[in-house]
């Protein structure tokens, strides 16, 4: 949120944590986000069979923080030529 | 009395007294207050950075709640120096997993603007498929490094040779000459990755080469920022303040030779950066907690005029860190808590 917004590292937290549906201190309990990230398959530490990874896992971020992500917006132009 | 394990900035072990180390952080910042015409720390402040300097631990944190995030610059060469020599992805992936970066860098070892313009074809293919496979925003970084312009090594006259004959117009024109030129190949190379996908563009070492290298970022950060203005643009210092080599380029009317953090980062914010890095040198001759509350003055003061985000930068020889090839992690801990805590910074 700072990159794409330009926010201050509070009003990122608050955003964050607003829009995954957490509190801002969860955001940094490690075993906390893990369930997070493995429930809205945004990525995790030990990639599953199945789980979402690397650019999939963007589309999810992108969709979830509601931000373009460059290479998400690139994936779909390439796969939609 | 107690003893309090510290060291000096060149990373050598030391020990103060109480008495000792209270002055020391008192000198420091009444020192950074007097170089950059800022406000000294608080008696609460400096209490602070006492406290942190005299906790007994090897490693020390900042409170729950106050964790920041991380960006780095030129990761893919930094960890092929420690002899692991990895693939650049695999280099950004074990970042990403291993080391908890919050954001990566994609560099090239010949980390400077002007000759990656010649192999940026071969870079954009690394970062695509990087892209595709990590999960962090992902930088592409390098340095403006105006001294590559000068002879031998670039088409212009060398102003280090033109200033001691005293050629101050001549080298001034040089300097000029390459700061249009570093312009140009940092654009170039900065549309190909963001072509390319780049969540962002690190301008880094930005003043090293003095005023003209400042300069040349900005303008550079500027015309970025107008032909893409989503685009997220890191700006990191070299150095605590600009070197005045040509002495009389200003940027919106403001002269850069001179300028500190505080005011480096209103021009920055001017040019349209969104992360803005400054630096503050180690004086390998002081101690430690002389160098950290003479840093976090100058921060502190550089945070206060921030609308952007800022993250200092802290490394070997910079943010009160050791001048050390593998800083001590006492020192560091101590440099980012207090940085943390003390600054409302947004990330390190």
């Amino acid at each position: 949120m700072q990159m794409t917004r330009g926010m201050k590292i509070k009003q990122a937290k608050k955003y964050v944590a607003d829009k995954l549906g957490i509190s801002i201190s969860d955001l940094t309990d490690p075993v906390i986000m893990t369930e997070v990230r493995d429930d809205l398959q945004i990525g995790v530490m030990t990639p599953l069979p199945g789980c979402a990874k690397g650019i999939e896992a963007k589309f999810k971020i992108a969709d979830l923080l509601d931000i373009d992500i460059a290479c998400v917006r690139r994936f779909r132009d390439m796969i939609a030529k | 009395m107690l003893k309090i394990r510290t060291r000096y900035g060149d990373g050598t072990p030391l020990e103060l007294s109480e008495r000792e180390l209270m002055a020391d952080l008192e000198n420091g910042t009444a020192d950074a207050a007097e170089c950059g015409n800022v406000p000294a720390l608080s008696k609460e402040e400096l209490q602070h950075l006492f406290d942190i300097f005299s906790a007994p631990y090897s490693f020390v944190s900042v409170e729950p709640g106050n964790e920041v995030v991380l960006s780095y610059d030129a990761g893919t060469l930094k960890i092929r120096r420690v002899g692991v020599n990895v693939d650049r992805i695999q280099a950004l992936q074990i970042y990403e997993k291993l080391l908890g970066a919050d954001s990566m860098e994609l560099c090239h070892i010949d980390y400077s603007f002007k000759p990656i313009k010649s192999i940026v074809t071969m870079e954009q293919p690394i970062l695509e498929q990087a892209l595709l496979t990590t999960h962090i925003p992902l930088f592409y970084g390098a340095m403006p490094n105006l001294g590559l312009y000068s002879q031998p090594d670039g088409p212009f006259p060398n102003p280090a040779e033109l200033l001691p004959l005293g050629k101050i117009d001549e080298a001034q024109a040089a300097y000029e000459a390459a700061a249009e030129e570093a312009v140009k190949d940092m654009l170039y190379t900065s549309e190909k990755m963001v072509t390319s996908g780049a969540d962002g563009i690190n301008l880094d070492t930005v003043g090293g080469a003095g005023d003209a290298d400042f300069f040349a970022a900005l303008i550079a950060a500027r015309k970025l920022k107008e032909r893409y203005p989503d685009i997220c643009i890191e700006l990191g210092m070299a150095g605590e303040f600009i070197l005045g080599m040509h002495s009389e380029l200003e940027f919106d009317g403001v002269r850069l030779a001179g300028l500190y953090p505080h005011d480096q980062v209103k021009l920055a914010q001017q040019a349209g950066v969104t992360i803005f890095g400054p630096v503050v040198n180690t004086n390998t001759s002081e101690s430690c907690p002389w160098n950290l509350a003479r840093a976090v003055t100058f921060v502190k003061a550089c945070c206060n005029e921030a609308r952007i985000p800022v993250h200092v930068n802290m490394g070997m020889g910079v943010g009160a860190v050791t001048v050390n090839d593998h800083p001590p992690i006492d020192m560091v801990s101590r440099a980012s808590k207090a940085m943390v805590e003390i600054c409302r910074l947004d990330g390190l």
